[in-house]
């Protein structure tokens, strides 16, 4: 299956010469923030992460997605997903890869990367986040493979193989949930400083994911003589819809026990984000954005007729696709360092090097997902032929 | 041709138990602590604290942060985003953002207030940090920073609620015109903080701030000893920490 990737159309070839153009770009500007230091990026004393960290936490909920078509097939016998199963998993792979990619270029000192493993300190969350990623990434690398290739030679997949995939169900709740802990144990940071952090991320994840992979079904299908099916595709219109609205209620959740209490320390970075905090809310825009995206769309997904013409939902799912990513790859590590925990404001923008490395962690992500799809895309044409 | 890839298979999975192994292996043979001979000239303390007294502290002076600084090769950097601070001033409203109030004591809403690393009972840095480059010596409380196992995640920066670490953002020694010899300097990609004068106490030297403060405005000492400087002022007088209510414990006591 390995030979699939090595042809394809000039379209494909075009797609490919592009990331690669990209990934090159990115290894330049790599290159040169390791020479330099992580100072050539917008971060600082104050706003120690950004949009890195911010990628990863967004990635991870793209990657436990997955278990949004696997839990279905698997637990419920939801045949239609049956086509759909291995895109959510090759896109968890090329979501976690770029997960770890994007902690690899935000260390200061990226080649001690190996004392995680040297020294694991189990008290940290960090140690956990990089077990459970690792894990996740080759749960899903074995699964999906060995799932294929069983496909393709028309067979069974091996027995062996049924509890690696219950595994992989609670296994993606798990990487979702560590990655919350990072940010929700901290004392002083009253944005992170909530339980509901852990189902927040989760919801935001199972509408985004979903999302994206309606939206990349929508392409396959187009693309390719492969259909992932109509029934599949609404059923994941459903999840969206639902995970949309809960991670709005969530949301709202927060708000009220912030803004009822009337705590500074806990209001004040929902002020930055939307209203602004002594003169500065660079933020202010892509929030309210990402608020209206996120009630149209939801508004669209609740009628049949919308949900039911593919290009409107694939519209509604670009929505909630970009709300999410604003909420999780902007807003998130923002508002929680924003105002520092001595109320200093010190706002963050990402510099132009740093853009390029995560616009080439991203190049190398789709290079791996379309390397993944067209094998399983060819796999699957192979095998109705 | 398949029998050898077999081979070099099992090989090279062979090697790779093994250097998995070896850290397990290593913490199995090294049973108990390890010892270290400590100088005879050492100062002894079981809880190192510290109290700055505020009355005593002149609103003009910056001997404590010049010597420490200076002490530590603590690099100048004119970028509020990219400083490195070991020991700094702070307004109180900022210090102790949650005590501030309207109709506070003149002299204490415009007094810089002296901020360091609290090193506290109960370090959050200490708790998340992965490689336990940042870590609590069990002997005296003091919270030490390993510069040469950091990775630079930067987790204790998210971690502090105090502000008290910096990251080396760039090159530090580009920023360094004469230095110390007997401190190391720092590389890029590293966190850093004050260490108590970990380097002075074991050469029965109190920290550098405490010494050049002409004052006498900080005052470090055991808080396990009832009879120690630190324990009488506190004793007598009245003195706050900064955020006691997230239970990090912080040893710099305020006198105000």
């Amino acid at each position: 299956m390995l030979e699939k990737p090595l042809f394809g159309s000039k379209k494909y070839y075009g797609w490919m010469t592009a990331l690669i153009a990209l990934i090159g770009v990115g290894v330049i500007c790599f290159l040169y923030q390791l020479y330099v230091g992580l100072g050539t990026t917008g971060m600082s004393r104050d706003v120690s992460w950004g949009i890195y960290i911010a990628q990863l936490i967004f990635l991870v909920g793209v990657a436990a997605s997955a278990v949004m078509v696997v839990l279905p097939y698997y637990l419920h016998n939801y045949k239609e997903f049956g086509r759909i199963t291995i895109l959510g998993e090759f896109l968890a792979v090329s979501a976690i890869l770029m997960c770890m990619l994007f902690v690899f270029v935000d260390l200061g000192r990226p080649f001690r990367l190996l004392n995680i493993f040297l020294y694991p300190t189990l008290n940290s969350i960090m140690f956990w986040d990089v077990m459970v990623l690792n894990g996740y990434l080759l749960l899903n690398i074995v699964i999906g493979w060995i799932t294929l290739s069983a496909e393709r030679k028309g067979i069974r997949p091996p027995r062996w193989i049924k509890p690696l995939i219950y595994l992989s169900i609670p296994w993606a709740i798990s990487i979702h949930t560590v990655t919350a802990f990072l940010f929700a144990g901290l004392p002083g940071r009253g944005y992170w400083l909530t339980a509901i952090m852990a189902p927040r991320f989760l919801a935001s994840a199972f509408a985004g994911g979903p999302a994206l992979l309606i939206i990349l079904s929508l392409i396959i299908r187009r693309f390719t003589k492969f259909d992932p099916g109509t029934k599949a595709i609404q059923m994941l219109a459903r999840i969206v819809t639902y995970a949309a609205i809960v991670n709005v209620f969530f949301f709202f959740l927060e708000v009220f026990t912030v803004f009822y209490s009337q705590i500074p320390e806990h209001m004040d970075h929902f002020k930055y984000l939307f209203f602004g905090l002594e003169g500065h809310g660079i933020l202010r825009p892509y929030m309210w954005a990402s608020m209206s995206l996120a009630f149209v769309a939801i508004l669209l997904l609740i009628l049949q007729q919308v949900r039911h013409n593919e290009r409107l939902l694939g519209l509604a799912c670009v929505m909630i696709f970009i709300s999410i990513w604003i909420d999780k790859g902007l807003g998130i590590i923002s508002g929680g360092f924003v105002p520092n925990p001595m109320h200093q404001v010190t706002e963050y923008s990402p510099t132009v090097p740093e853009l390029f490395i995560t616009l080439g962690v991203y190049a190398i992500g789709f290079t791996v997902l379309t390397v993944l799809y067209k094998i399983a895309v060819a796999v699957k044409e192979e095998v109705r032929a | 041709m398949e029998s050898s890839r077999r081979k070099f298979l099992k090989i090279a999975g062979l090697s790779v138990l093994g250097v998995g192994a070896k850290p397990v292996l290593d913490s199995l043979v090294q049973a108990g602590e390890p010892t270290y001979a400590t100088d005879q000239e050492a100062l002894e303390g079981t809880h190192w604290a510290m109290v700055v007294d505020m009355k005593k502290c002149r609103d003009d002076c910056r001997d404590c942060i010049t010597a420490c600084h200076r002490g530590h090769n603590v690099p100048e950097i004119n970028n509020a985003k990219h400083e490195i601070k070991w020991i700094w001033n702070e307004d109180f409203k900022h210090a102790f953002p949650t005590q501030e109030h309207e109709h506070l004591a003149e002299r204490l809403e415009r007094q810089p207030f002296m901020v360091l690393c609290n090193h506290c009972d109960n370090p959050p840095c200490v708790r998340v940090c992965p490689t336990q480059a940042t870590f609590k010596r069990k002997e005296d409380g003091v919270v030490m920073m390993d510069f040469h196992r950091c990775i630079g995640c930067r987790f204790c920066m998210a971690a502090c609620p105090y502000g008290s670490r910096s990251f080396n953002w760039f090159n530090p020694r580009n920023y360094l015109d004469d230095t110390n010899p007997d401190f190391p300097t720092r590389a890029k990609g590293v966190v850093e903080k004050c260490n108590f004068c970990a380097e002075r106490l074991a050469i029965g030297k109190i920290p550098l701030c405490v010494e050049a403060c002409k004052e006498k405005a900080l005052v470090f000492g055991d808080l396990d000893d009832p009879n120690s400087e630190v324990r009488k002022i506190l004793r007598e007088r009245f003195s706050i920490r900064r955020k006691p209510g997230l239970g990090t414990g912080p040893n710099i006591f305020y006198v105000i």
